[in-house]
């Protein structure tokens, strides 16, 4: 039900909106995608690699002191334990691979925060591919460490120098490339958005997070479900690896924070489905921030990884048919939570991942509520961030 | 008959298509440069709707694209601007753009307003081709305006085959794998291009566009098609100092000169 169609589309949102340049690669990705990371060998190598490689699985950690300050159980999935520090691994794997089996050389990939970046050229040098990472200037001052990384890991990174030079912009040049460059590039998107078939690909490839959740909650509690599932949405790939296996439950209510920025009623926010309208970005039908004349407008989060206008068009599906409960945290709101897990449990966030915290601060839980958090990724790259505000 | 149509019938090669972005450089010079076009002998023009994230463009459209709207164009302005350039020229306009300040002008008030400014067709590059027969073809034809598609080197046979059928004008032939501005034109590729188009049994009139900034090129161009399309170039024509009338003819007549 809540399953792409077979036009690419979750109900009026998704399609593959594309110019006829890229009609030849999106075209072959449509028709090839499935056969080839439904056959026993492309899921041997690929469960294989997040076994020994990202270390998976991660644990689901049952956070007693957090449960007893919100009087709920919670559980935290430990997205912020993989290889490079993030749930981007998991999609770069899969992408990765297929981009193997389809004889690509070279590989294509915009980043924002620098996580997708460095979960890109990780996989790269493994599979020595060529790498070219498309960043925006003003995040590439913001993430230096990041530019940094991914240059040791052999990849060029790319400055995208139009527009608002953010992840936007580093997605528009990263399209423009592959417009360029239409037979030996492969284009590794970071999230569940882009033309069809990327949204349902990199959930495919995420969704081994409910998986696991759903194996790991059943061994610890022998509980077949929990009460809650709550994640952070910029694209919105790692919430839909934790949804993944729990939309058709009924009964497991689902969660997604979005960047509210400085407030949704201020011009500096992130919050797609809040102030958006349904239009067309990167290839997608799906809810945007934009100008009533159609320009998209530049988001702002404190946090790079959600600092994007758009949202992948399966959660505007998601958030018409009310499956998932969209909610908006500020800034503030996500520091707080942050210095709160590190004090409570010894565990930094991303500030991203702080945002699904933050829901603790927002919602009331019954007691015997089991409310799984995901922490999509740890919070090193943030510290810089989290300890100039904490001086404030 | 649709003035596309009344064109190619008329005139079976070395057709010269300019485009330019509209509120680019100066947000009122939208029907000099209509005007100056057609009086400086262009058989055809495509008028940009600027948009803030130009993905199939080069640096030279997409800073063209950004100066018009800071200089505050929007659709509705175009079309304000448009009101009376029928009563000046008469030569076919078309109307480029991506297709999300066009979904939010409204699809439907879009292609009357083009109609009543006597718009004669649209490139809409990321507007997909089954969703247009789907969704939007009634209300085009229905608005006298014809859609034109796209067809690179890497568009496979078949695919060339159903371009080709929902065409009611030309094909744009886009020249190379590229964005708009890449330098150059290759004839090796053309030639190879244009005998798979032969090969698919393409019947429609066909111009190309990308990579083509001069006489030469131009001319090169039309040997593989019945004209080509001028946009970078042009952009760069009109950036520079000096009299924008001037620089308009002086371009063109380099183009068009025997
Ligand atoms: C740790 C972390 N969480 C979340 C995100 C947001 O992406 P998505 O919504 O696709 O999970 C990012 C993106 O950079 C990230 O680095």
């Amino acid at each position: 039900m809540y399953q792409v169609n077979e036009e690419g589309f979750y109900g009026q949102y998704g399609g593959a909106f594309i110019p006829e340049m890229l009609y030849p690669n999106v075209e072959e990705l449509r028709n090839n995608y499935l056969n080839i990371i439904e056959t026993e060998k492309f899921q041997k190598e690929f469960k294989q690699l997040l076994k020994d490689y990202v270390g998976r699985p991660n644990p689901l950690y049952y956070a007693k002191r957090l449960s007893e300050k919100y009087n709920c159980q919670i559980y935290l999935k430990r997205e912020d334990l993989n290889h490079t520090g993030s749930h981007k691994i998991n999609n770069t794997i899969g992408q990765i691979l297929l981009a193997k089996h389809l004889g690509k050389k070279r590989i294509i990939a915009e980043t924002g925060a620098g996580q997708h970046g460095v979960a890109t050229a990780t996989v790269c040098a493994l599979m020595d591919m060529q790498c070219v990472v498309y960043m925006g200037a003003v995040d590439m001052e913001r993430q230096a460490p990041n530019v940094e990384r991914m240059k040791m890991l052999g990849a060029e990174v790319r400055a995208a120098q139009s527009g608002s030079k953010t992840l936007k912009d580093a997605t528009n040049e990263a399209i423009r490339d592959w417009i360029n460059n239409p037979e030996d590039t492969y284009y590794l998107i970071g999230s569940v958005v882009g033309p069809h078939p990327y949204p349902d690909m990199v959930a495919r490839f995420q969704s081994v997070i409910s998986e696991e959740i759903k194996f790991q909650l059943n061994q610890q509690t022998g509980k077949k479900n929990p009460d809650y599932v709550i994640a952070c949405v910029g694209g919105g790939s790692n919430a839909m690896g934790a949804f993944y296996h729990f939309l058709e439950e009924k009964k497991v209510k689902l969660i997604a924070t979005e960047a509210a920025g400085m407030g949704i009623d201020t011009d500096e926010t992130a919050a797609s489905l809040k102030v958006g309208s349904p239009g067309i970005i990167h290839g997608s039908r799906t809810y945007l921030m934009q100008t009533p004349d159609g320009q998209i407008i530049e988001p702002y989060s404190i946090s790079a990884g959600l600092d994007y206008p758009g949202i992948g068009p399966v959660h505007a599906y998601l958030n018409d048919t009310k499956r998932v409960e969209y909610l908006s945290v500020t800034d503030d709101e996500a520091l707080q939570a942050g210095y709160m897990l590190t004090k409570t449990e010894g565990i930094i966030p991303a500030l991203e991942s702080a945002h699904a915290v933050a829901v603790l601060q927002k919602k009331i839980f019954k007691d015997n509520d089991i409310v799984v958090i995901n922490i999509s990724g740890r919070g090193d790259k943030d510290l810089a961030t989290y300890i100039k505000k904490m001086k404030k | 008959m649709n003035r596309i149509n009344q064109l190619l019938n008329n005139k079976k090669e070395n057709i010269l298509s300019v485009y330019f972005t509209a509120g680019y450089p100066e947000l009122e010079n939208t029907e000099t440069i209509i005007v100056e076009l057609e009086k400086a002998g262009v058989d055809l023009i495509e008028i940009g709707i600027p948009f803030s994230d130009p993905l199939a463009d080069g640096p030279v459209i997409q800073q063209s694209s950004e100066k018009a709207l800071a200089n505050g164009i929007t659709l509705s302005k175009i079309f304000e601007q448009l009101k009376n350039i029928r009563s000046k020229v008469s030569i076919p306009l078309i109307l480029m753009g991506y297709l999300n300040p066009v979904m939010q002008y409204g699809i439907e008030n879009f292609c009357r307003m083009a109609a009543q400014s006597g718009i004669d067709g649209t490139i809409l590059p990321d507007l997909p081709l089954d969703i247009y027969e789907k969704e939007y073809k009634e209300l085009f034809r229905a608005n006298g305006l014809s859609n034109i598609l796209l067809i690179t080197p890497q568009t496979a046979i078949e695919r060339l085959k159903i371009i080709d059928k929902a065409t009611d004008s030309f094909i744009y032939m886009v020249s190379s794998a590229s964005t708009t501005g890449t330098k150059g034109i290759s004839s090796d590729i053309l030639q190879t291009f244009t005998e798979k188009i032969h090969k698919a049994g393409v019947q429609s009139p066909r111009l190309i566009g990308f990579g083509i900034s001069d006489k030469e090129s131009f001319q090169n161009a039309c040997r593989f098609a019945n004209g080509a399309i001028i946009g970078t170039a042009f952009i760069k024509a009109l950036s520079k100092k000096g009299d924008i009338k001037e620089n308009i003819h002086q371009f063109v007549n380099k183009i068009i000169e025997s």
